[in-house]
């Protein structure tokens, strides 16, 4: 879904801020959402989470979202997931070293924190290896959990 | 160049304030001069011999030797068995680990037992992809990425601790370096990526090869303007070119080597095309000299080492200053 995925980058300045009212909308109701228990949660959530990213950006599910940091490109299409930064091997056209006909995806993040102002802000943060043990969960749930000081 | 502390071969210097590592490479570049590093060639074999002759090609002429990790996805001897065995005899390494074959908990095994090996000086890189070399269908690891290791190398030498927190008891004394490639998109990111990998750790930044100056001045200047040239020291990559057949192959087919026109025009209407390759980088190193901020050079002479000695003496890089070699 190229299309989807790419017409999601130049639209990153608002998606990003529909992200943070959705966030904020969560944690209006994550008292009820802790009763019912995250852990019974995670698996609707994780199908809902992955239909809906999967849809906007192509996200792989990492279960550890960086959308808000890399201009609302998914870093796990990185064919070496880089979360940091592209490499040296990007072509000349823009395309990615290993598979040419693809965008890098680091020249899309940058187009999208344009749009998110201060990009230098966000993509600064330096993002550490990714916990593999937090795949295919809800990163959704876990951004509420982390923003109320628990352990992810 | 010999130290008044110079300890005997296989055996590292004493750390010196403000220092992180026992190394000589370190010492060069804090004490201002400028730098040479040099890539030297992994063997296709088990003999410590031929690691031997091709570190010999060096002698004299440059202040520390990089032994690059399977580069280009190939298979060769690994940079950890190279810098055990030139360490020993005195040679300054610079372990180059890549993310591509290990995750981290061989990254962090390796990273002690390179220092306990001897090695002073680590670059941390994200490696090519497998599809570019002899085993595209070997499993690509890509645990970390190059500043992700670099913090986490950082983390072990200064606090002490794996990643997972457990302790360290003697840690690896690094001086930490990063790759960065001014000439390839996109452009405008090139150098808060510089500005990242610093921040995770990196002293010293070795380019991607540089034949557009005008590129290389454009990034310098951005850097420099971030403040960065305080922070780490930049040595930039260069190389000879065998022909202009070659160079075309090389545009072409390996990533993130950017060749201008005019280099390839200037090969092409040369007589004999290895030996302009040459003048080239000779050129190039004295106008990279030039440029404000730029503390060495780094030279990939891919199979073109033997030509090390001459570039290295005609272009001046050392400024008359003889780095150290091992004794006769």
């Amino acid at each position: 879904m190229k299309a989807v995925r790419n017409w999601s980058v130049r639209n990153a300045g608002w998606l990003k801020k529909c992200y943070a009212l959705l966030e904020g909308i969560l944690a209006l109701f994550n008292p009820l959402l802790k009763a019912i228990g995250h852990e019974r949660l995670d698996k609707p959530f994780s199908i809902l989470e992955g239909a809906v990213k999967g849809f906007l950006f192509d996200s792989q599910s990492c279960g550890q979202c960086t959308l808000g940091e890399t201009g609302m490109a998914c870093p796990m299409n990185c064919p070496k997931t880089l979360r940091n930064g592209p490499c040296g091997g990007v072509r000349q056209n823009g395309g990615c070293e290993i598979k040419p006909e693809m965008t890098c995806i680091w020249v899309n993040a940058w187009e999208g924190s344009q749009k998110m102002g201060a990009p230098e802000d966000t993509i600064k943060i330096i993002q550490p290896p990714v916990d593999n043990r937090l795949k295919g969960r809800s990163a959704w749930l876990r951004a509420l959990r982390l923003r109320n000081g628990e352990s992810a | 160049m010999k130290f008044d502390d110079e300890p005997t071969p296989g055996e590292n210097l004493p750390i010196l304030p403000g220092h992180t590592s026992p190394g000589r490479f370190e010492r060069v570049l804090r004490a201002g001069h400028f730098a040479v590093t040099a890539e030297i060639a992994p063997p296709d074999s088990a003999d410590p011999a031929d690691v031997y002759e091709r570190a010999a090609l060096f002698d004299g002429y440059v202040d520390a030797i990089n032994a690059t990790d399977s580069s280009g996805a190939n298979c060769h001897m690994s940079s950890m068995g190279i810098c055990s065995l030139l360490t020993r005899r005195g040679y300054a390494m610079i372990l180059q680990q890549s993310c591509r074959d290990r995750n981290r908990i061989a990254m962090q095994g390796d990273i002690l037992g390179a220092a306990a090996m001897g090695v002073c000086n680590i670059l941390c890189l994200s490696g090519d992809g497998v599809q570019s070399g002899d085993h595209p269908e070997a499993k690509p690891v890509f645990d970390m990425d190059s500043i992700s290791a670099l913090d986490m190398v950082r983390h072990m030498r200064d606090e002490q601790q794996f990643l997972s927190g457990r302790a360290i008891s003697a840690p690896p004394r690094l001086f930490l370096g990063g790759a960065a490639n001014p000439f390839a998109p996109p452009l405008d990111f090139r150098p808060h990526r510089m500005a990242k990998k610093i921040a995770a750790g990196a002293q010293f930044i070795q380019t991607q090869y540089c034949f557009d100056i005008e590129r290389m001045k454009t990034f310098m200047a951005q850097v420099r303007d971030m403040g960065l040239l305080e922070k780490a020291y930049v040595l930039a990559g260069v190389g000879p070119l065998a022909s202009a057949k070659a160079a075309e192959w090389i545009r072409k087919n390996v990533a993130g080597v950017h060749i201008p026109d005019a280099v390839i025009k200037r090969l092409a209407g040369a007589e004999d095309q290895k030996q302009e390759g040459v003048n080239l980088c000779v050129d190039l190193i004295e106008q990279v000299r030039e440029v404000e901020g730029v503390s060495g050079t780094h030279i990939m002479a891919y199979r073109m080492e033997d030509r090390i000695g001459e570039i290295v003496t005609r272009s001046k890089a050392l400024g008359g200053r003889e780095p150290w070699r091992p004794a006769a």
